[in-house]
Parts: structure tokens; sequence; C-alpha cells
């Protein structure tokens, strides 16, 4: 199956500076594709080279079997949601929406009706008199993403698309996009620096560092079995644990990594396990993570509600299985 | 603090009688034309003589050419500067200052140097020609005005971002300046134009030069041979100007809010 996008050894460099540096990546057609990264890591460039904003310094890029290096942004069959989204403020949002067709010399009639037909589907039916000032941050967002889809594009890039809006909403875009995407069946390439997004939302997950790709696999794999000690920390906060505290522990001597949720904290000081201090107590609701000290050693752990939570200074033992310690590829 | 007060008031007071007191009295004389009582006589004779009609309606012409030409000059290059070459924005400023500092009389003898009928580029050759000239030389004086103006207006707008959003919609370049960017700097655009036109109105120097006739020619020919007509052609040319910053002002308030900076 030719792939919706794929990168073979593409760089892009910024004199000095490796934005992106020799990146092989495939995504499949249909595929809701997150880019997963902190801020300078690389992820935003690499959507802009699908995109067409930028070109790569070395290597090549494929969008559905075609090479996309020197073809102009509107003839590569992808379209944009931008971070800030981008409308046209002197427009209204109908003519905004449809702006993709008038470029193209659609009638105005037909336009408009595929303008409305876009606007239905991001559920913002009658809005098309607005003008883009008199709407909030959600709804613009709505109409970025119908402007988008009105070209028919076979790529949809998403630029942090929710980084502007707040928690609740932000919550029922992440659903709204996931249903959008399975019913349109586009391919969907998202960036973001929001591992809990990147993980509900996407079907496969690439996450950036230094303009490399750390690992690439589905949410779970990421989050359970991360490839090296920075998969573990930045998605999810893992415990990431020394070669010698693994070697004690599980035998190996190599890096590991434990999720604090896989932490069982023990207020029974004679049972089994490994002796720890309660450093200090964050309530978060429907749990409470706890930072302790093993043997100088920083662990997090988090205790579920409804359970008893040991007091700041309180000497526990802290148990988990076996097979939950997660052996990372990284040498030691 | 109260002696701090007097004296401000004092300033703005004498501010205020050194710009104002010579105005009225231009004003008061200019209704003098009829012995022992004021009547508007001075205006009637002015705006009805054909002359004025003439050199008013040229110098109009020649204004909306120049605003045209600064229009096509000034959007795309400050657009550009913007958007790709933001490290030579100190030059063009710089260059877009010069008009400031080169007086009129030296830019109109080099124009008479450099393009006489004798010259590869006779501009001077034929009236059309020195129109033309006429233009280009105003839409340099007005560089300095109208670069600003629209580049304040650009600073308010995402350049980039919004040309991506039109680029990859499948706008060219011209569609993206032409339908993208002007539209929403067309307020400082349009302040630009109003005071290029008040420039052009009053402009001298470059028009007797080359001498055409224009408006400015025509006030300072009525000053040298009559008594109460250049009085009310100073009032007349000072509501046109005075117009000209009073639709700024309306036109700024009426500037269109950046749908990413909504407040």
């Amino acid at each position: 199956m030719t792939p919706a996008v794929a990168f073979q050894k593409t760089s892009r460099h910024f004199g000095a500076v490796r934005a992106v540096d020799a990146v092989d990546l495939e995504i499949k057609p249909g595929e809701f594709f997150a880019m997963l990264g902190p801020s300078g890591s690389g992820k935003t460039t690499c959507l802009r080279l699908i995109a067409g904003f930028e070109q790569p310094t070395s290597g090549s890029i494929s969008i559905f079997g075609e090479r996309a290096e020197g073809v102009p942004p509107y003839r590569r069959n992808v379209n944009t949601v931008f971070q800030d989204y981008a409308l046209f403020p002197h427009l209204n949002v109908l003519d905004n929406v449809a702006y993709g067709l008038m470029v193209k010399g659609v009638g105005k009639d037909e336009r408009h009706r595929a303008a409305e037909d876009a606007l239905r589907l991001v559920q913002l039916p009658g809005y098309g008199g607005r003008k883009p000032g008199q709407l909030s941050g959600g709804q613009r967002q709505r109409v970025a993403l119908a402007r988008a889809l009105v070209n028919k594009p076979k790529v949809l890039l998403l630029d942090e698309p929710l980084g502007a809006l707040d928690l609740k909403l932000r919550e029922s875009m992440q659903e709204e996009l996931k249903q959008l995407q399975k019913a349109l069946g586009i391919t969907f390439v998202f960036v973001t620096h929001d591992q809990g997004e990147a993980l509900s939302m996407a079907d496969r997950v690439a996450v950036f560092n230094d303009g490399r790709i750390m690992q690439v696999g589905a949410p779970e794999e990421i989050y359970q079995r991360p490839a090296s000690r920075f998969v573990a920390d930045f998605v999810g906060s893992s415990n990431v644990l020394p070669p010698d505290f693994v070697q004690r522990h599980a035998g190996q001597r190599r890096w590991g990594s434990l999720r604090p949720e896989q932490i069982r904290v023990g207020r029974d000081k004679s049972g089994d396990g490994v002796a720890a201090r309660v450093l200090s107590r964050h309530y978060l609701g429907a749990a409470t993570k706890l930072a302790l000290d093993v043997e100088g050693l920083r662990l997090h752990a988090t205790v579920p509600s409804g359970t008893a939570v040991p007091e700041d200074g309180e000497h526990v033992v802290l148990s988990f299985n076996r097979d939950q310690l997660h052996l990372m590829e990284e040498q030691a | 603090m109260k002696t701090g007060r007097f004296w401000a008031w004092l300033v703005f007071g004498l501010g205020t009688a050194y710009f104002f007191i010579p105005l009225i009295a231009t004003f008061e004389f200019s209704l003098r034309m009829r012995r022992g009582e004021y009547s508007f006589d001075a205006y009637r004779v002015v705006l009805g003589d054909s002359r004025f009609q003439e050199t008013f309606a040229y110098s109009v012409t020649v204004a909306v050419f120049t605003i045209l030409l600064g229009v096509l000059l000034v959007v795309p290059t400050a657009y550009w500067i913007r958007l790709r070459m933001p490290h030579l924005r100190p030059v063009v400023e710089f260059i877009t200052l010069l008009p400031l500092v080169i007086p009129a009389i030296v830019i109109v003898f080099g124009y008479i140097r450099m393009y006489g009928s004798n010259s590869p580029l006779p501009f001077l050759g034929s009236a059309r020609g020195t129109d033309a000239l006429l233009v280009i030389g105003y839409a340099t004086l007005a560089l300095p005005y109208m670069y600003r103006a629209v580049d304040t207006g650009l600073r308010t707008i995402d350049v980039r971002t919004l040309t991506e959003a039109a680029q990859i919609l499948g706008a060219g370049w011209t569609t993206i300046i032409a339908r993208v960017i002007l539209p929403n700097v067309l307020i400082a655009v349009l302040s630009g134009a109003f005071l290029t036109f008040a420039i052009v109105i009053g402009e001298f120097t470059l028009a007797s030069l080359l001498n055409r006739p224009a408006f400015g020619p025509y006030l300072q020919n009525i000053g040298a041979n009559r008594a109460y007509e250049p009085a009310a052609l100073a009032v007349i040319a000072f509501a046109i100007t005075w117009g000209c910053m009073s639709v700024i002002q309306i036109l700024a308030r009426f500037a269109p809010k950046s749908a990413n900076r909504p407040n």
C-alpha cells in the first residue's frame, strides 16, 4: 500500500540548527497520526515540510507516492489548520470557508453551498454571515477546520489546533476531531506537545526530540514500552530507573521504566519490598501523587483516592510486579 | 503643583495663539473685500475663476495618480519586506526617509538634467511626459508617509500565517496581495492616501519648475498679484488639508480588529 506521506532521510537545517535531521517516516492512508515532542523538537518543521512551506535540505518527501519537493503547497492535496487559525479578518465566515473554491474559480452559488455543507460538518450551520472577530476561540477553530476541509484534501495537517482552547473545550474538540476523521477517512497529521492529547486521539504517535524521531508506535506501545529514557520521561512522566537499580530488582543491567500507577505503596513497614520515604504529596482528585525518596532516587507513585494516603516524611514500602518494570532498548 | 498647572496653561495658551491668530486674521481679512462690511465676495471670485477650477482639477488628478502609484509601489514592497526580508527593513526605512532630507528643489534640478528633451529618457519633451514625471516625483515625496502608514497597518495582522493560509488554499502572489493583504490594511493605505493628497494639493516647487498648471503655482501667482483672494485661497487650502486629516482620524476609528487579536 502506498503510504500517505513518506519521509526518506529527510533533513531540514537552518544554518547550524538541525531542525529536522535524517528522519524516516511512513504515515498510512486514513490514519490519525500524531507528532509529539517538546517545543523545538522539529515536529512543526516536519508538518511544514509536508505542507510545502519548507523545502528539505536533503532527503525526499512523497505524498501518496508522488515526489513532493518543489511542488507548491496548493498542488499537494494537503491542507493545514493553523495554530492561531489564520482566518481572513476581512471576510465573513462563509467567504472564509469558500475561499479555496473561490481561488479555484468555482461559481458563487456552488461554492457557498459547499461552504454551508462544510460548516454543517463542523456543527456551525447558520454562522456564515458573521465575521471571525465575532466568534469564540472554539468557533474560530471550527471555521478553520471547515475551510481546510472544503477543498477535500487527502491529508489534513493540524498544527497544535487545540492549543489556544480551555481544557473543557479541548476535551470535547478532541472527541469531535476523532469522529470527524473516522467519518471522512482523511489522513490526519496532528502536531502537539500535549502527550495526553496524542495518546487519546492518535492511531499512531511519533515522539520527536532534537530533530529526530525517538519512537513511533501505537499509543499503548509508546506508553507502556518506551524505547528510551526521553520517551519514558516525556510521555506520561514515567519513573526512569538507572541500570544499578534495575539490576538489583530485575536482574538485568539496563535502563528501565516504571509507571507511577504501577507502584503499590504499603504503610506496613515490615512488608516485603523497597523501603522509601514520602517527600511530598499532590492531590489530583482521582488520585494522589506522591514524591518518594528511594535510596537517594526520586520516584513518583500514584495512590488512588479512597485508600489511605501516607503522611509527609512517613516511611513506606513499595512493591511492583516484575513484569511491569519495562526494560528499555537504550543501552546502559 | 498650582504653579506647574499655571505654566502649563500659559504655554498652551501661547501655542494656541501663535497658531490660531494668523489663521483668524487671514480669515477676517478674506471677508473684507467689500468696503465697510463682511462678505464672501473674495471666495465667490476665487471659486468662480476658471483658472482656479482648472488648476485644482489638475492637482486632484495628479494626486489620484500619485496615490495609485504609491499604493502599487509601497504595499507589495512593505509586504515583501515583512514576509521575506525583515533584515532589510532598516535599509528600506532609511530610503523612504530620504525625501524628507533631500529638498524638492534638488530633486527637480536632477530631473531637469536627467530627463531633458535630448536625454535618452526625454520625459520633459512632451506635456504628458512631464505630467508622468510630476506624478513620479510626488510619489517619491509622499513615500515616507505612505510607507510608514502601510507598515503600521501590516504590523496589526499576522502577515506570514495569513499568507500561508491563502497559499495552501491555492492563491497566487497577486491574489494574496490584492485580496488578502490589501483589504486588511485598507484603512492604513487610506490614511497614507489622504496624506499624499494633502501634500500634492499644496506642492509648489516641483510643479512650478516643471511648469505644470498645478494648484500650488496658481496659489503663488494669485498671492503675488491680488489682495483679498490669496487670503480666501489660503483658507480654502487649509480647509481641504484639515478635511483630509479629519477623514484619517475618522477612518482610524473604523480600523478592523484582527481576527487573531479581537481586543
